[in-house]
């Protein structure tokens, strides 16, 4: 699950790492509230609120440049949040569609002696946490590690003993960090570490993280998601949840245990395992078509969820036709058979639709889908199902 | 031979007395899988019973493993109890704890790997299909099945599949058994970033098992085990192995149903490591279709037999 900014920002906070001060509205009729209690009188950041990256280079779909403007006064920041407010920004994460700014984040523009860049994640070499840290701030981190890895620095963590002080300090001397930026750093690594581990982040990644000539050190700015299989324990942080940033059709599949995906591609797959699904995608591909998303029913579909992924898958325009992919090891054929059935008929089907089934009960499944007397192509294999499809859609 | 598991390996479930346990302990028992303990706290005494089967269910791992010389075990625990329960299996010194909880916090599970360094016990899992060890009768009955794979879709034979994917695996070793070649073991290591056993261990296995003659691997996007796996291939394995990897098609940056199937970077998307493969000399299937068909390529360029 991914947060905006300004509530990773807030999180930083509450566990002592040092942030630009800054507040977020929701509405315009914040705005002037939210600057006034910022109460500063010099430039100001104002920030589109989206869970995307890229947002100061973005542009929006009114011609508007910029997701992240900087504002000499306040006034000037009133302006620039009455622009991004609503509209939307697309930028090289969002896809064309963009996303709808819907909270704007106003913080005091920070005086910057040097970036740095850190980041915490984990390493699945070592099965460890991973601290990542970089002389090399404010700049792409993959195009740091391919032509400078030497600037990258690298802490791992035993789990059994957390984050060790030498190993802070290590981490803030291979920066070339001295004095007050030497002890600040070193505060702000162990809170950020602490942060990690204690709300089950799956990364946190702080870009830049910045020196001041006043000697200060902060999160400039705040990338945090979090590993959805934690949730469970965290409710604090599952009411940070902004359902505006997440795929209707996703919400909803969620809502039946099912995991989808929208993809840009025309022909709309079903199929059990993630394994299976990403592969029924790829073979589609590899014979000249294009998935239109990934859906996993999961190991033991019932005829209700057969049902509830037809209705989403459908509710994709760009769809022209439907391939279902399932290897009933378990399961019984002849139910996945009588789901595809009955959601055919309730929805009304009129794209085509290729069912391959394979495993237990198959010939009862194969049976109940050519007595439906409904327009549905069967298919043995995997390859003979997405030929078939593909041919249909073209 | 076959690796990690016999027909005679002496199973128990953690788990058992739960709805998707249970389930999948009748599917073993009826495979002739030897199931001989369950272990759910506080059930202690009680038996868990199917046709003519009555096995014993303990309070804890430990009583199990004492009171009937159980040597693996099967995890069915939900989610937030998981961690805890493969502990209590590698406190019995349990040779084998296969974790088929799908959804266990990766904090819980990097904690459990850090605790089970220098201990005897093989993880495997966790979000994972199991392993089958095929029997010899009909429909591969008498194998052991510990897990959740469809039993009746195996056959004996000298195949060894090693996958990070539950149906994935059963379409490969469908694809197998439809052309007469059995399977030595058939290992799913689980879909999540921080797992017992990797590829690599397996892949070491079945080059070290004389019954196994051929090796197919399936990966997926994300992490860098299948390349590790590869590379070691090139190097030490001398059998046909043919590769799959599916992914191809995944936009970077989304989770993929399994926690682990995320492209990241350059080095985790399908086509780098197809591309490692090529160079380590596995036989990359063009489609999922053509796994076993790929093994056969494999077996053939080497003049190696497969049954």
């Amino acid at each position: 699950m991914n947060i905006h900014e300004y509530q990773a920002k807030a999180l930083f906070e509450k566990y002592g790492v040092a942030v630009p001060r800054g507040v977020a509205a929701r509405t315009p009729a914040e705005f002037e509230s939210a600057l006034a209690t910022l109460g500063h009188e010099g430039p100001i950041i104002v920030k589109s609120q989206i869970h995307a990256g890229g947002r100061g280079k973005g542009t929006f779909t009114d011609g508007f440049k910029g997701g992240v403007k900087f504002a000499k006064t306040k006034a000037e920041a009133l302006d620039y949040a009455n622009k991004m407010f609503n509209n939307t920004l697309v930028t090289a994460q969002t896809g064309p569609a963009g996303r709808k700014v819907q909270t704007v984040y106003f913080t005091v523009a920070s005086d910057i002696k040097k970036e740095y860049y850190l980041a915490i994640l984990l390493d699945r070499v070592t099965s460890r946490p991973v601290i990542v840290a970089s002389t090399e701030g404010g700049v792409e981190i993959e195009t740091v590690a391919h032509q400078t890895p030497e600037k990258i620095f690298k802490i791992h963590v035993d789990p059994a003993v957390g984050l060790q002080g030498f190993q802070a300090r290590r981490l803030a001397f291979q920066l070339g960090l001295t004095g007050d930026y030497f002890k600040n750093a070193v505060k702000l690594i162990t809170a950020l570490y602490r942060m990690y581990w204690e709300t089950d982040a799956a990364m946190v990644e702080v870009n830049p993280l910045i020196t001041t000539p006043d000697g200060r050190v902060l999160a400039l700015d705040a990338k945090v998601s979090f590993d959805d299989n934690a949730l469970f324990r965290h409710p604090e942080i599952v009411a940070l949840r902004d359902l505006n940033e997440e795929d209707p059709k996703e919400i909803e599949a969620s809502k039946y245990s099912l995991s989808y995906i929208a993809l840009d591609g025309n022909i709309a797959c079903l199929v059990n395992g993630a394994g299976l699904a990403m592969s029924t995608m790829d073979i589609i591909k590899h014979f000249g078509g294009s998935p239109a998303n990934f859906l996993d029913v999961g190991g033991g579909a019932s005829k209700d969820q057969v049902q509830a992924a037809f209705r989403i898958i459908l509710t994709d325009p760009n769809v022209k036709g439907i391939l279902v992919n399932i290897f009933g090891g378990i399961m019984d054929c002849n139910t996945i058979a009588t789901g595809v059935v009955a959601a055919a008929r309730e929805l009304g089907l009129k794209i085509p639709l290729v069912v391959r089934l394979e495993g237990n009960n198959v010939a009862a499944g194969k049976k109940t889908l050519a007595e439906s007397g409904l327009k549905i192509d069967s298919a043995d294999t995997m390859a003979d199902a997405a030929q078939k499809i593909v041919k249909l859609v073209a | 031979m076959s690796i990690i598991v016999t027909p005679e390996t002496k199973v128990l479930v953690q788990g058992i007395t739960g709805e998707f346990g249970g389930r999948h302990t009748k599917l073993s028992l009826d495979y002739g899988t030897k199931i001989v303990a369950g272990v759910t706290p506080g059930k202690g005494g009680q038996f868990f019973e199917h046709g003519a089967h009555k096995v014993p269910i303990f309070n804890t791992v430990a009583d199990a493993v004492a009171a009937t010389g159980a040597t693996a075990s099967a995890v069915f625990v939900p989610p937030p109890f998981a961690a805890d329960a493969i502990l209590e299996g590698v406190d019995a010194g349990l040779d084998l704890c296969v974790a088929i909880t799908e959804g266990i916090p990766v904090r819980d599970m990097i904690e459990v790997k850090r605790a089970m360094g220098g201990r005897k016990t093989r993880l495997i899992g966790p979000n994972c299909p199991g392993i089958v060890t095929p029997g010899t009768g009909k429909d591969s009955f008498g194998g052991c099945r510990i897990g959740i794979a469809p039993g009746y879709i195996h056959r004996r034979g000298h195949v060894g599949v090693v996958s990070r994917s539950g149906t994935l695996t059963y379409e490969a070793v469908f694809q197998l058994t439809t052309k007469n070649l059995g399977q030595s073991t058939c290992v799913g290591i689980g879909g999540d970033p921080v797992n017992g056993t990797s590829h690599l261990d397996v892949v070491k296995m079945f080059n070290d098992d004389p019954e196994t003659w051929g090796i197919i691997m399936i990966g997926e996007i994300g992490g860098n085990a299948e390349v590790e796996a590869a590379r070691w291939i090139k190097a030490n394995c001398r059998k046909p192995v043919a590769g799959f990897i599916a992914g191809a098609t995944a936009p970077a940056g989304r989770r993929m149903g399994h926690a682990g199937a995320v492209v990241g970077g350059a080095e985790d998307t399908a086509a780098a490591k197809i591309a490692v493969f090529k160079e380590c000399g596995i036989e990359c299937a063009t489609t999922p279709s053509d796994m076993a068909d790929a093994l056969i390529r494999a077996a053939q360029a080497r003049g190696a037999k497969l049954a």
